[in-house]
This record gives structure tokens, C-alpha cells and sequence, in this order.
């Protein structure tokens, strides 16, 4: 098989892999920081429901609310839109660090999201048993519900990174980088399949890898499973 | 002592209210085993839950040792809740830790050092029989073997009450029997004064001192657990210490009485002695004996012939003897 005159530039000139290196590099980030945002708003959004640890109605809602705001904006027309919000937190809306912030805003809600219904799946009977115990809310949020979610919580996390994945090959349409905008810049606008189809090829190894790592990292961390 | 003083709750659904308890008056001694039996929806799981306060009365007052739980502020409440542990149906254990890090947990909570911890947690391992499994985890574990860990946890904090709901509800017979056994141990070795919540007139008359009967929201009996035994004088307690047997109602139509035997009267050959003195035939429908701390109790329900003047001769010769009997339908 031969290769495009393109690709050969692009494979010696040590593009393509960074392009890898920025792809993981943003994903990773992001998702870092979505989980640091998220799994608060998630633990309060779980606590403050109606069955919740402490219901506070009107909080709940208000946050519900600004959660399905943004997860109902396709990621595409977010990220236009936010451009002036990823100029104001990190000077500029271009590059790999606006592309972050966008990633970002995209995945809190959806994280957050994620975490409150991990929560929702502790048996109420267990936190019972610890405010029978004399917990107050607080240790039972850090020793009873995180503790006990924690392989939903993993889990949640590794289909958070795959979906930032995603968003960052997006993200190349106005001005991100990695191995997206390698095949759109190249292989599609170039029209060289070949571009793309490797790009194809290493985002599908990027998540096997990811999701293979987590699946081995909540295994190992379960044990609800016999052994 | 815990006292449950006019004790009510209710609850508030959009379109009506629901009585769980009401006028719930209990002294419950130090020391002693104390049952609360009632049939489900009767309102024991929302009573236990009144103890400790896990449901806020909706009126009267909670007392542990002469402090109102209910006037008590937060911080404080949470501190005295480690001084009743707690146990219940589906055992309710951290399945993310091992059961050593499971019996920690109370004094992590309590603030204890995390050696200190854990030499207490082995300590009571031992004591359940456990020791072998300290780094399992819950899921390894069979009912009974989770169960103990449960037992082992809520004694972590040296409680002086343990509260029990259902405990046993989701074991089988042989397992129960050994939790009953441990339950009772730990109230004789340790002091430990044991409120235990249940359906069933097994685990009561097996642990338990002292006995109240709930009923629709409503205490309808309380007592010691052989005298309402032998006599009790509410319908829910009759139907739950003499379950109807349905053969039972087949028969001739003479009068039906129960003969109730305590330890002094259990032994002898009575019914004979009566057939042979008042020279009429009886039928026996129904026998029972239990043993309540070492004394045979025991109840017999018989027919008597329906030619009244056999039956008259009959419960003339029950009176003046030492058996307590009743009519009975």
C-alpha cells in the first residue's frame, strides 16, 4: 500500500504524533478538570433532591436547570458560542488551552449528571446504617456515598473521556488541535483518505486503550464482584 | 433506660394523612431484651426508627437515660447515636470494605485512632466468630456471616442499647437460631440492654424479657413475655401466639377451651387425670409447649363432649384445679 506524498510529510515531520499527544493531552485535561467541577455540583444535585440528604428544593432546581441548559446545546453551537467566555478565562479563542475550556463547559453538566445518578444507586439502607452510626451529612457524602460509588464513578469517567474525545475532534473546526484537525485539514479538505483513515484508526486505538484501562481499573476496584 | 413517652407520627401526603404510631407509651429497662412484635404495616420499623431518632416523631417525647432526644440539638444527637448501635433486615454493610474496615467504621466515626480501631474491631471479630474473614468483603459472605459482621459493628462503640430491626427476617431457621443465640450472649456478657423488632413469636419468645404487642399504630399489649404467653388478652396477640388452624374448625361444635400450663402445672399427666376424675371423653385439637428462661410453658386446646352435663362436670373439675383455662372460639 502507498502512501500520500501528504502523509509521508506529515508521519517525518513528526505531526501525526503529536497530533496523538495533543488529542490525549486535551482530553485528559479536560476531563481532569470536568470531574473537579462536576462531581461537586453531581453530589449536590444527589443531596438536595427530593429523597435526597438534605432536600433543598429551589437549589436543586435552579442547578437542574442550568445543567439541561447546557446539555441540551449541541457541542458544535456551544463552542461558538462560548468563544468570548474561553477569550475572558484564558486570553485568547484559539488554541489548544481555549479548546479546553470549551471541552470543558461541555462536559461539567454531563459529568455532573453522571455522578448524581452513581450516587442515586447506594442503598438507602446503608445510609441509614450510618446515620444510625451518628454520621453527619458530610462524612456520610465523603466515607459512605463516594467510597461506595466509586466503580460507577470510574466508570462514569471513562465514558465522560471518550465523549471529550469526541468533542476534540470537533473542536478542530474552529481552530483546536490533535488528531482531528489532521483529518480535517488534511484528509478532508485535501481530499486525502489516506490522512483520514489513519487518524480513524489511532482515535479507535486512543479509546480501545482507554476504555480497556478503565474496564481493568473498576474490576480491580469492585468488590461487589465475587472473587 | 429508654422511655417513649405519648409518642405519635404521622405523615403528610399531598392528599392525606398517614397515622404510623400514636400514644406510644414504653419503659424500656436497662439490661433487659424487649420485644416489639406486631404484623407488617402495624408501625414497629417506624417505632425502632423513633429511638434513635433516624424518624422525627411527630409528637411526645423520646428519653435515653432521662435526656430528650427530641429537644436535643443536632451535634448532640449525632453524638448520642453512637451510643445505640443498630442492625437491621438487610444488614446494611459498606460493600466497598472489608469487613475489618466494616466494624472501624462506627469509631472512625467516633474519632477513635485508627490502631486502636482496629484492635477493637479484631476483639469483637473474635467475639462474633469471625476473626478468620477480617479481609473479606461483604459480598463473600453468607447472611449469617454478614449479619454478625453487623452485630460486631454496632457493638463497636461499646453501645449501651442495640436496636434490632428484623434482623433475622431474612435468614433461615438454623441461621437465625445462632444470631438469636449471639443476640442473647451479648445481652448477658456485655450488658448490652437489646430492643428487637419482629414478626415473628419465635425470635420473642426465644431472647426476649419483656414483650410489647403493636397493632394498627397502637400498643395493645405489653408485658412479660411468659405472662402474655399465657395469657393474652388482646386479639392480635392471641392470633400471633395460637395461629388459627384451619383443620381445627372442622369439628363437633362442644366447647372449645385452652388449657394454659406454667412451669409449676407443664408437668403431669392433667387431661387423663380429668377424663379419668369426671369420667367424659375430650378431644385434644391443638398442643403447644415453649420454653421462656428454662420454665416449660404450654397451652392445650381441647373439646369437651357435647352432652352438657359432661361438659359442665368437666370445667367444675378445671376449677378447683390448679390449670388456668379459657373458652376460646
Amino acid at each position: 500500500m502507498h502512501f500520500s506524498d501528504i502523509f509521508m510529510k506529515l508521519w517525518n515531520a513528526g505531526l501525526i504524533q503529536k497530533g496523538i499527544w495533543e488529542t490525549i493531552y486535551m482530553t485528559v485535561i479536560s476531563t481532569v478538570i470536568s470531574y473537579i467541577l462536576g462531581l461537586p455540583l453531581g453530589v449536590v444535585l444527589n443531596i438536595t433532591s427530593r429523597d435526597g440528604l438534605h432536600p433543598i428544593s429551589w437549589l436543586n432546581k435552579v442547578l437542574g436547570l442550568i445543567v439541561n441548559f447546557f446539555r441540551s446545546i449541541p457541542f458544535i453551537v456551544l463552542m461558538v458560542s462560548m468563544l468570548p467566555v474561553a477569550r475572558l478565562v484564558v486570553g485568547s479563542s484559539l488554541g489548544n488551552a481555549a479548546m479546553i475550556v470549551m471541552l470543558v463547559i461541555a462536559a461539567t453538566p454531563y459529568v455532573a449528571r453522571l455522578v448524581e445518578s452513581s450516587l442515586q444507586e447506594i442503598d438507602g439502607g446503608v445510609i441509614e446504617a450510618a446515620q444510625a452510626m451518628g454520621c453527619s451529612n458530610f462524612q456520610i457524602v465523603t466515607k459512605v456515598l463516594i467510597p461506595e460509588a466509586k466503580p460507577a464513578l470510574i466508570t462514569g469517567g471513562i465514558i465522560s473521556m471518550v465523549t471529550i474525545l469526541g468533542y476534540s475532534a470537533m473542536a478542530a473546526t474552529i481552530g483546536g488541535t490533535g488528531l482531528g484537525q489532521i483529518a480535517i485539514v488534511y484528509g478532508h479538505q485535501r481530499s486525502k483518505p489516506d490522512v483520514t483513515w489513519v487518524c480513524v484508526l489511532l482515535l479507535v486505538i486512543i479509546v480501545q486503550v482507554m476504555q480497556a484501562v478503565g474496564s481493568a481499573i473498576v474490576h480491580r476496584t469492585d468488590k461487589r464482584i465475587r472473587q | 433506660m429508654i422511655e417513649l413517652k405519648h409518642l405519635g407520627k404521622t405523615y403528610q401526603t399531598a392528599d392525606q394523612r398517614i397515622v404510623a404510631l400514636e400514644d406510644i407509651n414504653l419503659t424500656i429497662q436497662d439490661g433487659e431484651i424487649f420485644g416489639i412484635i406486631g404484623l407488617s404495616g402495624a408501625g414497629k420499623s417506624t417505632l425502632v426508627r423513633c429511638i434513635n431518632l433516624l424518624e422525627t416523631p411527630t409528637s411526645g417525647e423520646v428519653l435515653v437515660d432521662g435526656k430528650s432526644l427530641t429537644a436535643m440539638s443536632q451535634p448532640e444527637l449525632l453524638k448520642l447515636r453512637q451510643s445505640i448501635g443498630m442492625i437491621f433486615q438487610g444488614f446494611n454493610l459498606l460493600e466497598q470494605r472489608t469487613v475489618l474496615r466494616n466494624v472501624c467504621f462506627p469509631l472512625e466515626i467516633a474519632g477513635v485512632k485508627s490502631q486502636d480501631a482496629k484492635k477493637r474491631a479484631r476483639e469483637l471479630l473474635e467475639l462474633v466468630g469471625l476473626s478468620d474473614r477480617e479481609n473479606s468483603y461483604p459480598s463473600q459472605l453468607s447472611g449469617g456471616q454478614k449479619q454478625r459482621v453487623a452485630i460486631a459493628r454496632a457493638l463497636a462503640t461499646n453501645p449501651k442499647y442495640i436496636l434490632c430491626d428484623e434482623a433475622t427476617s431474612a435468614l433461615d431457621p438454623n441461621t437465625t437460631s445462632s444470631i438469636l443465640d449471639l443476640l442473647h450472649r451479648i445481652n448477658k456478657e456485655l450488658g448490652v440492654t437489646i430492643v428487637v423488632i419482629t414478626h415473628e413469636m419465635k425470635v420473642i419468645d426465644r431472647i426476649c424479657d419483656r414483650v410489647a404487642v403493636i397493632d394498627h399504630s397502637h400498643i395493645a399489649e405489653e408485658g412479660k413475655v411468659s405472662e402474655v404467653f399465657i395469657n393474652p388478652t388482646s386479639e392480635i396477640a392471641r392470633n400471633l401466639i395460637f395461629p388459627r388452624d384451619r383443620t381445627v374448625l372442622e369439628t363437633e361444635g362442644g366447647k372449645r377451651l385452652r388449657l394454659s400450663f406454667d412451669g409449676k402445672t407443664t408437668c403431669g399427666p392433667h387431661i387423663a387425670r380429668m377424663i379419668l376424675a369426671c369420667q367424659a371423653p375430650v378431644s385434644i385439637l391443638m398442643a403447644n409447649t415453649k420454653e421462656l428462661d428454662g420454665v416449660i410453658y404450654g397451652y392445650t386446646i381441647i373439646e369437651l363432649p357435647t352432652d352438657p352435663h359432661q361438659s359442665d362436670k368437666i370445667i367444675g373439675w378445671l376449677e378447683n384445679s390448679e390449670i388456668s383455662f379459657e373458652e376460646v372460639e
